[in-house]
């Protein structure tokens, strides 16, 4: 049964929302624009706060870097508002309304920070939470809370920031954000090398990531039956940089072999596919995102593929390896060990709703971490109200 | 006052010692003595006044003890029977910390990570580097740098400050302006409760599991427990870096000129702001070509290849040249490149050489820098004090050097309160209390000014998540009004 949607006028209201459930120990899930409804479990709320009235950009200061909006507003707005002064969110969010068919949804700037979002430039410019300098949130209790700011540095008091990128709506409702933004790069290109298998492939990214020449992204595509492995890294610079860097790359990388190079318009469609996952989307199974150290990739790829039918792709230089399987728990299973095994961890993003609720893990399970992360959150959420069991808690 | 408490030498108090802990003083020592190897336990008066401070010198208090632990076990064995004793323990790295973050108090013990220092693992193809948090932070980057990789946040006290502190104060330095603070640079650490459980929070991998406990661990001034081990992204160095000088006729306009050339697309690494005073200070020290007419000053720094860093300096110049600019001098040496930044780094110590001073850690919005100056200008000369202003002109961090008379009981007490509305005047202006120091004692009564009470008693709900007997750097941070009653 579909759950009714209180759309708060303001930040107060929505407070006094929350300050009512948490009385009545109602719990509430948080909804955004949708686009990332699918992920973790399905959510054991008796109602839902949207932020489809919580939108509007607050400050903008193309001087200063920083940019501030409300929760709900969607994120293509923001990302028009910036191109238009030639700036950028550092990380490039990365969108999985494909992946996750949703399509039809407008993801906001709420969803992309609770999710911690990050596109193939993480690896160089930071994660999402690496941008957001501050945020203003409703705590479980219905209480109004800010931390950060508007200014880059600023370490006064703990960094609530960073602990709500990332937390899915479940430590805090986030009703405004200020990210740091840069300039866009005026030109870029990338490197392509045909024909490596993973272990080749995660070591020519790993020089092109150790070179001086500011490589910023790097994918290992591994070869689909009938075609050819591609690895593939990107150059941004101003224009007159490009030409040097791409020819002294690739005569340091000469070791690996030939490569071809895509120009502007190639490089920016390859990584916008990167970023949206395409070469999984459209085909059955569960999609996992796994995060390991760079120089572990190939060999938990190698082990993933011995445990079954799986195709997988590396981004961040091998440090973040997609992965299709199918939806079985001895699969979950294995691909669970295997992350640990490499000293990673394994996120499921899409499948359907009873292999979520059998397989979908966040953060640690047992011992004195797990401890912490109860306590982390009982101080945020005492009546456990939002979004309740979405991470399985 | 009991016997052996420390008397406050300006108007930031102290709790009183509890007399409990000081009448069990000889047990407590005791029970240490059996868990660490006794050259690493510290009770003499004379030995331990070399700890009775830190970079925030007005203060003092002599601790009951320090400990130098050379493990993560010997982390935990000392800080669960702490635990267990009900005794207060105050972290420390290299004691640079300029807020009082480390400074000790009568009744709690001191655990320093001096002897913690070794490099543990590097790993080039994952950039990382896994360290002891004892190590310098310049150490990690010598550690690495013969195969041209580097630790990106450059605090200017980085010859001396730990790792440990760099992520305790969540640290910066005139780089982060294209690399981060320590925030953006670390992916773990270990972390020993006050408990005595040892914790890996992150680790080699670019996300964490679960929630992102990592970023509220780092800033948390040692409050949440100790971190003995770190693992740090490392990054290949650019092909080449190079600053230029650049003066001006006013703040303003050096101001302006920072605008237009972040506005421009061009993110230098470094841009570095000194006023006149800091100029005439620092030159009269480092002897580093600074232009001695000009009433502000930028230190900008570019990377890349040669040609890269021609043309970038080339459009900065002709930038700084709309904008005014009186002096326009570019490094054409590695040797020239040195003693401008030698300049810069020393800045803080050529001040101490003709004054004693405090220094401030605002930071504002970087379109309030004229308004700001003008205000620090009449704050200052309000109080009858000098004030040389330095700072990281590119994120807004301001270094007011309140300079006076430490010997002068009425300018010591007029310096603190210059320094306060200061501080104030940056929260006013949209910036906040601490930039890169850390509020430590200095600012903890000021962070009401910057936050509501609400907004602390969350903060105070997660310490208490971490250390439930609010025993690690228990004086520091929060309003002393905020301490829970331990009676």
């Amino acid at each position: 049964m579909p759950e009714p949607v209180l759309h708060p006028a303001d930040e107060a209201e929505l407070a006094a929302i929350v300050a009512d459930a948490c009385a009545a120990r109602r719990s509430v899930a948080v909804a955004g624009g949708g686009s990332k409804a699918g992920i973790g479990r399905p959510a054991e709320t008796a109602a839902a706060i949207g932020t489809a009235r919580l939108t509007g950009v607050t400050l903008y200061e193309p001087a200063e870097m920083v940019i501030g909006a409300r929760a709900g507003t969607p994120l293509d707005e923001l990302t028009a508002l910036l191109d238009g002064k030639g700036q950028m969110l550092p990380f490039e969010p990365a969108d999985w309304r494909a992946l996750l068919g949703t399509e039809s949804s407008r993801p906001t700037l709420g969803g992309l920070a609770a999710a911690n979002l990050s596109g193939p430039r993480r690896i160089t410019a930071g994660a999402c939470r690496d941008s957001l300098i501050g945020v203003r949130f409703v705590n479980g209790k219905g209480e109004v809370i800010k931390s950060g700011g508007r200014v880059m540095k600023n370490v006064t008091g703990y960094d609530l920031t960073k602990l709500m990128a990332g937390s899915w709506g479940t430590l805090g409702i986030l009703t405004e954000l200020v990210f740091k933004v840069l300039p866009k790069p005026e030109a870029s290109a990338s490197l392509v090398w045909h024909g490596l298998d993973d272990d080749r492939a995660v070591a020519l990214m790993s020089a092109g990531l150790g070179s001086p020449f500011e490589v910023s992204a790097a994918a290992h595509l591994p070869a689909d039956p009938g075609g050819e492995a591609r690895t593939v890294l990107r150059l941004e610079n101003f224009r007159s940089s490009i030409a040097y860097r791409t020819e002294a790359l690739a005569r340091q990388l000469k070791r690996f072999g030939g490569c071809d190079v895509l120009d502007h318009q190639a490089c920016r469609a390859f990584w916008r596919q990167v970023g949206e996952v395409a070469p999984l989307a459209g085909r059955d199974g569960a999609v996992w995102r796994l995060s390991v150290a760079p120089s572990k990739a190939a060999a938990l790829g190698a082990e993933l593929r011995r445990r079954g039918e799986v195709k997988l792709f590396y981004d961040w230089g091998g440090g973040l390896v997609w992965l299709l399987a199918p939806e079985t728990a001895g699969m979950a299973e294995a691909i669970e060990a295997a992350s640990r095994v490499q000293g990673g961890h394994a996120l499921l993003v899409r499948a359907g709703a009873d292999f979520r609720v059998s397989a979908f893990r966040f953060g640690p399970q047992e011992g004195p971490l797990a401890g912490l992360h109860a306590r982390v959150k009982q101080t945020f959420d005492p009546a456990h109200i939002l979004n309740t069991g979405r991470l399985g808690a | 006052m009991a016997e052996g408490t420390p008397r406050p030498t300006t108007g930031i108090p102290m709790p009183p010692p509890d007399p409990r802990i000081m009448q069990r003083r000889e047990s407590i020592l005791d029970g240490l003595a059996r868990l660490v190897p006794a050259e690493n336990l510290i009770s003499s008066e004379d030995e331990c006044r070399a700890y009775e401070t830190d970079a925030f010198t007005a203060y003092r208090a002599m601790p009951l003890a320090v400990v130098l632990p050379e493990s993560t076990d010997e982390v935990a064995a000392v800080l669960r029977f702490l635990h267990r004793e009900n005794v207060p323990v105050v972290p420390r790295g290299a004691g640079t910390s300029l807020a009082g973050g480390a400074l000790p108090q009568a009744d709690a013990v001191v655990v320093g990570l001096a002897k913690m220092s070794k490099v543990l693992e590097l790993r080039f193809e994952d950039r990382i580097a896994r360290v002891q948090a004892g190590i310098t932070n310049l150490g990690i980057s010598g550690a690495v740098a013969h195969e041209r990789f580097f630790y990106a946040p450059d605090p200017s006290s980085q010859l001396a400050c730990t790792i440990a502190g760099n992520i305790a104060m969540n640290s910066g330095g005139a780089h982060c302006l294209k690399y981060g603070v320590t925030t953006n640079n670390i992916l773990g650490v270990r972390l020993v409760t006050m408990e005595g459980e040892i914790l890996d929070i992150g680790g080699d991998t670019m996300d964490a599991d679960g929630y992102d406990l990592l970023g509220i661990v780092i800033g948390s001034e040692g409050q949440f427990g100790i971190v003995t081990e770190a693992v740090v992204r490392i990054l290949p160095m650019a092909e080449g870096a190079r600053p230029m000088l650049v003066g001006f006729a006013s703040p303003e306009a050096a101001g302006r000129c920072v605008a237009t050339i972040i506005g421009s697309g061009i993110i230098p690494v470094a841009i570095e702001y000194m006023d006149k005073l800091a100029i005439e200070i620092t030159e009269g020290f480092a002897h580093a070509g600074y232009p001695l007419d000009a009433a502000a000053m930028l230190i900008i720094e570019v990377e890349g290849s040669n040609a890269e860093i021609e043309r970038l300096l080339g459009l900065i110049a002709a930038t700084a040249r709309e904008h005014g600019a009186t002096t326009i001098k570019v490094s054409t040496s590695e040797a020239e490149s040195a003693a401008i930044w030698k300049g810069r780094k020393s800045a803080f110590g050529a001040t101490g050489r003709i004054a004693d001073y405090i220094c401030m850690d605002g930071t504002i919005p970087t379109g309030q820098l004229p308004m700001v100056l003008t205000r620090i200008g009449e704050i200052t000369r309000a109080h009858g004090l000098r004030v040389a202003n330095v700072f990281h002109a590119g994120d807004g961090n301001l270094h007011p050097l309140v300079l006076y008379n430490v010997n002068d009981a009425d300018q010591r007490e007029k310096a603190e309160a210059c320094g306060f509305d200061i501080l104030r005047l940056c929260v006013e202006a949209g910036g906040c209390l601490t930039g890169e120091h850390g509020v430590g004692i200095e600012k903890r009564d000021l962070m009401r000014t910057q936050f509501n009470q609400t907004d602390l008693d969350q903060q105070k709900a997660l310490k208490l998540a971490f250390d439930p007997k609010w025993l690690l750097n228990p004086a520091k941070v929060f309003p002393l009004d905020m301490r829970p009653d331990r009676s």
